[in-house]
């Protein structure tokens, strides 16, 4: 019986391929095979010796039948490992191209000015860019024959003839929508106004449409000091830095009384802005205490309520956060601009992981 | 506004540094734009003095000096013809800048012998253009400051000069003396009151004045004027020259230069007529229109209807508060002049000046606002300065016109001041300060000063009593939140939905564009706008000159742009504005997308092929079902001409309820706008995909069905303009209940079909719900399928 077993598991190790593996198995334990017919014999024995060759021959069967199972699969491994070593690819050959998008980055900063200001409270306000000059002008307080008119650069509308209502103007700031706001939603109020708007400059720093972002807060005791820890929250939290610093100094605003422009402290640095250390100060927005007769336009009455409303470029404040030197770019559409400047689909600024990657 | 510090001291009696002075001028809105102190420069340069003169050995026109310094004697060589013992000169160390040369200094040999230093010249220290010889000292000590020196014995050689930004509402700051009065009240010194002196004609005016009816209303307030006869004119003085040259004015003639002079002290403009060309009296009238007039700028003027001018016998002689004319213009010859203060409405005077384009001194401060108060004294102390100048003898004042009352009284409430600035500043202080300004308190009635025309009410005195207090001392305080607790949301659903948009369009590949908002008239035309409702009425340039009635002819231009720069395959996306009409309610807000060229750049897995119809439609879909548009909706044909009119369709919820369009853009459009095809668009009409009404986190129950789905393809021939979708909407409405979905997988046309036929060939997925299909249900099903189809579009099954 060690012969059978010597010779059967020698021939299975050397088998050569899944048939000479069959053939193996037919001639060992097949219904005709060796060790079989071996069993078949175990009738004639007598019960003694049947009960030494019963389980000697079983396990003869079973190593057998392991032994062809084994080499069946290291065969089997093997002509895997044999195809496999025919597929090689040369991997470094370039994936197929996928088109990356990007988000403008005056869309971003509109979304990380939002993220900011809803955390405050604000909701967020539109109105329409072509704008009746009531509620660009007058409503804000600055009458027809006001300087302030002719300085801002408007854009106007073409009338027709016979029509004789003044002519409809390009919004010159997001400040109308402060009174389509008022008069909507009344007091108490809290809104941010982000959107374009127009002036007629067009030279190395302006152009004839820019975006700016209007605050407004209305409530029964509101102050300028509110407005101010406001602002240094949104410039701290927008330019992601520890601390700020900002100067209010007096100014001048038909439609906000008191009106302060304000800087914040920085340094320039090659040519980088740091926000919040150094000697120089920069001014980034106008701000102040809503008029009396811009509550009055807007339906509030302003002896009820008093509130603060300020206006940023978005522009100025992407310019100024992410070093992009020159405003015309931002509209022209260069790839290779938008590429550079540009920011993931999925980087939807928020609060909870930061609003710059 | 620009004034020399030298100039402010003249209203102001201060202490304070130059530092101190202009911080303050922009801490109370009185913008420092710039600070020029010629001093700055001067700092390196001491006095010294020449003890010995000598030939230089090498060189005749050399001297080699001894010069006596702070620092003891001294060697130095000097070219200066003037160069000699004895004379005092202004030395230049080694190490020193000297900017008329733009060089340091440094010891060095000079034909062999040693210079230790310079002595400077008049235009190397860029004082004057003098350069014939060294700077020789009248007086001075040895190493005293040359800046210091000069400030004693030249002042206005280092005379700070100041410029300030005035905004609109502060015309009183527009002379000097308001700016004094502003810094008195802040603390830095002591306002110096002006000398209030009368003069008496000695004989009646020979000119005499009317305002017309009018031009009383809305026009000429007071006009009063007198006549100076026998005087002399002709270059003024050196220190009003000095003054008006620092301030960047040219120095004319002493009778101009006496009216610009109260322009910039007083804020109060004035104008002198040479008497001798006006023809007998002068009359303040409204224009009737096509008058004409040459100004004292030269150029000619023509008047429109109702502008208010000032008229002789002759004709129009003077825009009143904006410009006179030049034929009565005084010159150096005039000997009897006639002197005019006049207040002018300040609307009519912007209208007039708008019309005109004239920007003069003088309409920039009429249009603000002067102090009318001041007008009768202001007419005595011109007169005084033109005789002290010029000599002359005054007649008495002609007036025609009222001064004006401009007197009125605002409350004064401590208590709001503190609860809107939020600042402590004791009520006391407030009173103070308002009345520095000039305002008088009657209990808490504060009188507004007749130089502050834009003092208007309660809010005025705020702001008055805040910037004078200082804003930089402003502490900020916190605002609580409206609410307590976890911030709502605050996106409106449309904000929501038009970022969704735009970072989808984003994730599939497109490139954010913002292009203006207006174009040029043919682009707009040919995309269906360029009416003159959306035009501008005073474009910046032809190319932006109407409101763009799409986003397609922006987003063009910005392809043809990349595409002159060599980037040929683009996919570029706009969320913006575009315009049906010029009124405010005109504006829908769309997103946009091109896709042009092909798909990717060449590449070894052979996946590049030319963009398509099917990408435009696959990304608007993609898009629609970002932003919530139901799954099913309508494909209709009959976009606009600027589409490919086989090759384009809309996304409809019914027919008048347009979602977007998409196809290939016609040929003629990439013609119009310079772009090299294939390009194929998308366009969505954002607001028109309808909210979902329930606003409920919850969804409803999925339903999975454990019964097996079954799927069966068919193939039909069709004709060929038969639409895909009319097969698989009769294909689906077989049997709606069991019918889970139909799709089109393949479409074949021609061959062995003939001409004008196409096969379509869709997959039906059965998906039962309470027994097993058995095959004889899905016969059944399918034979229906095959009627449906048959009868609505005359398919045939293919065999």
């Amino acid at each position: 019986m060690d012969d059978l077993r010597v010779k059967y598991l020698d021939a299975i190790a050397n088998a050569a391929d899944e048939a000479a593996l069959e053939d193996l198995r037919l001639q060992a334990v097949g219904k005709k095979g060796e060790v079989s017919l071996k069993m078949r014999e175990l009738g004639k024995m007598t019960p003694e010796e049947r009960q030494v060759a019963g389980p000697a021959l079983n396990a003869l069967k079973d190593e057998i039948n392991s032994a062809l199972s084994a080499k069946k699969s290291a065969l089997a491994d093997a002509a895997l490992d044999e195809r496999l070593r025919g597929e090689w690819l040369d991997v470094t050959l370039p994936s197929r191209p996928t088109r990356q998008g990007s988000i403008h980055p005056i869309s971003q900063v509109t979304d990380e000015v939002t993220a900011i200001f809803a955390d405050m409270g604000f909701s967020v306000a539109e109105g329409p860019q072509v704008e009746s000059d009531w509620y660009n002008f007058d409503a804000l307080n600055i009458p027809g024959h006001h300087p302030a008119r002719a300085e801002m650069d408007t854009f106007y509308m073409h009338r027709a003839e016979g029509d004789d209502r003044p002519p409809h103007v390009l919004r010159t700031h997001t400040s109308p929508v402060q009174i389509r706001s008022m008069e909507k939603a009344g007091a108490p109020l809290r809104v941010i106004c982000p959107g374009r708007v127009y002036r007629a400059d067009y030279d190395q720093t302006h152009t004839p449409m820019f975006h700016q972002v209007e605050g407004l807060a209305i409530d029964k005791d509101i102050s300028m000091a509110n407005l101010k820890w406001v602002l240094e929250e949104f410039v701290r939290a927008f330019f992601e830095v520890d601390h700020v610093e900002l100067r209010f100094r007096a100014s001048h605003f038909p439609f906000t009384e008191p009106s302060a422009e304000v800087d914040i402290r920085c340094s320039w640095e090659g040519g980088t802005l740091k926000v919040g250390e150094g000697d120089d100060w920069l001014e980034i927005l106008g701000s102040g205490m809503v008029h009396p007769k811009v509550l009055a336009a807007g339906g509030i009455d302003p002896d009820q309520w008093q509130g603060f409303a300020f206006g940023v470029g978005i522009d100025r404040i992407t310019m100024l956060k992410y070093g992009i030197p020159d405003l015309r770019a931002f509209f022209d559409s260069d790839l290779r601009w938008l590429r550079h400047y540009g920011f993931a689909s999925l980087d939807q600024p928020n609060l909870q992981g930061g609003l710059s990657r | 506004m620009k004034f020399t510090l030298s100039w402010l001291k003249e209203h102001l009696e201060t202490e304070a540094t130059l530092d101190e002075i202009t911080f303050a001028l922009s801490d109370m809105g009185l913008e420092v734009e710039e600070v020029v102190n010629p001093a700055e420069k001067l700092r390196d340069f001491t006095i010294a003095k020449v003890t010995h003169a000598e030939k230089h050995p090498d060189a005749d026109k050399l001297r080699v000096c001894k010069v006596l310094s702070d620092e003891g004697e001294t060697q130095i060589v000097c070219g200066a013809p003037n160069a000699r013992e004895g004379i005092t000169v202004v030395l230049a160390k080694p190490g020193s800048y000297i900017p008329g040369l733009d060089i340091t200094i440094n010891v060095g040999k000079i034909r062999g012998v040693e210079s230790f230093g310079m002595m400077a010249s008049e235009r190397e220290l860029e004082l004057s253009d003098e350069h014939t010889g060294i700077i020789e000292l009248p007086s001075g000590e040895v190493g005293q400051s040359f800046a210091d020196w000069l400030a004693e014995n030249d002042p206005a050689k280092v005379d700070p000069v100041i410029e300030i930004a005035i905004t609109p509402n502060r015309p009183d700051a527009l002379g000097v003396h308001g700016v004094a009065r502003d810094l008195a009240a802040r603390g830095l010194g002591k306002l110096k009151p002006l000398a209030v002196e009368k003069i008496e004609g000695t004989y009646p005016s020979p000119i005499n004045i009317t305002i017309d009816e009018d031009a009383q209303t809305d026009g000429c307030e007071v006009f009063a004027g007198r006549l100076i006869k026998g005087v002399k004119n002709g270059p003024s003085p050196q220190w009003l020259q000095d003054k008006l040259t620092a301030i960047g004015l040219r120095p004319i003639s002493k009778l101009v230069d006496v009216t610009n002079y109260f322009t910039y002290d007083r804020n109060r403009p004035l104008h002198v007529f040479d008497a001798d060309k006006v023809q007998g009296d002068l009359r303040v009238h409204r224009t009737k229109g096509g008058e004409t007039m040459v100004g004292l700028d030269e150029k000619d003027y023509t008047f429109a209807e109702g502008m208010v001018v000032i008229s002789d016998d002759t004709g129009v002689e003077s825009v009143g508060g904006i410009m006179g004319g030049l034929p009565t213009g005084c010159t150096e010859e005039t000997v009897n002049v006639f002197l005019e203060a006049a207040v002018w409405d300040r609307v009519q005077i912007a209208y007039t000046g708008r019309g005109l384009k004239i920007n003069s001194d003088a309409r920039y401060r009429n249009e603000r606002g002067i102090d009318p108060a001041y007008n009768m004294q202001a007419l005595d102390d011109a007169t005084q300065m033109i005789i002290d100048l010029c000599g002359g003898e005054p007649s008495e004042v002609v007036v025609a016109g009222e001064v004006p009352d401009v007197s009125r009284a605002y409350k004064l409430d401590t208590d709001r001041v503190q609860s809107l600035v939020g600042m402590d500043i004791a009520p006391e202080t407030q009173r103070a300060t308002l009345e520095a300004l000039g305002f008088t308190l009657d209990g808490d009635m504060a009188n507004v000063p007749t130089w502050r025309p834009d003092v208007m009410g309660e809010a005025d005195l705020v702001e008055e009593v805040a910037r004078i207090a200082s804003l930089t001392k402003l502490e900020g305080k916190p605002m609580p939140r409206a609410e307590v607790g976890v911030p709502k949301p605050v996106l409106t659903p449309m904000q929501k939905r038009e970022s969704i948009a735009r970072r989808t369009a984003a994730s599939l590949g497109y490139n954010e564009c913002v292009t203006y908002s207006f174009i040029d008239q043919k682009s707009a035309a040919f995309f269906g706008g360029g009416t003159d409702a959306t035009m501008l009425a005073n474009p910046i340039s032809a190319d932006m000159s109407h409101m763009r009635p799409s986003l397609l002819p922006g987003l063009l231009q910005a392809a043809a742009r990349n595409q002159a720069r060599g980037f040929m395959d683009l996919a570029l996306c706009e969320v913006g504005p575009v315009w049906h009409g010029g009124e405010p309610d005109e504006q829908e807000l769309m997103i946009t997308g091109v896709l042009i060229g092909h798909t990717g750049p060449k590449d070894v897995h052979g996946a590049r092929r030319p963009v398509d119809v099917y990408d435009a439609k696959a990304d608007a879909e993609a898009v629609l079902a970002a932003i919530g548009a139901p799954a099913k909706a309508q494909i209709l044909r009959g976009l606009n001409d600027w589409w490919h009119p086989g090759r384009s369709g809309k996304i409809c919820l019914g027919p008048k309820k347009v979602l977007a369009g998409f196809g290939e853009l016609h040929p003629k459009a990439l013609q119009e706008m310079d772009v090299k095809g294939p390009a194929v668009a998308f366009a969505i009409h954002l607001a028109n995909i309808p909210f979902p009404k329930a606003k409920s986190a919850t969804r409803p129950a999925l339903e999975i069905r454990d019964l097996q789905a079954v799927e069966r393809d068919f193939a039909f021939v069709v004709d060929a303009d038969v639409e895909a979708l009319k097969l698989v909407n009769a294909a689906a409405g077989a049997d709606k209940a069991l019918i889970e979905e139909v799709r089109v997988f393949d479409e074949f046309i021609g061959g062995s079909l003939g001409e004008g036929k196409k096969s379509l060939a869709i997959t039906v997925r059965l998906q039962p719900t309470e027994n097993t299909l058995k095959e004889k249900d899905i016969e059944a099903v399918s034979a229906k399928i095959v009627e449906k189809v048959t009868k609505a579009t005359g398919a045939t099954l293919r065999g």
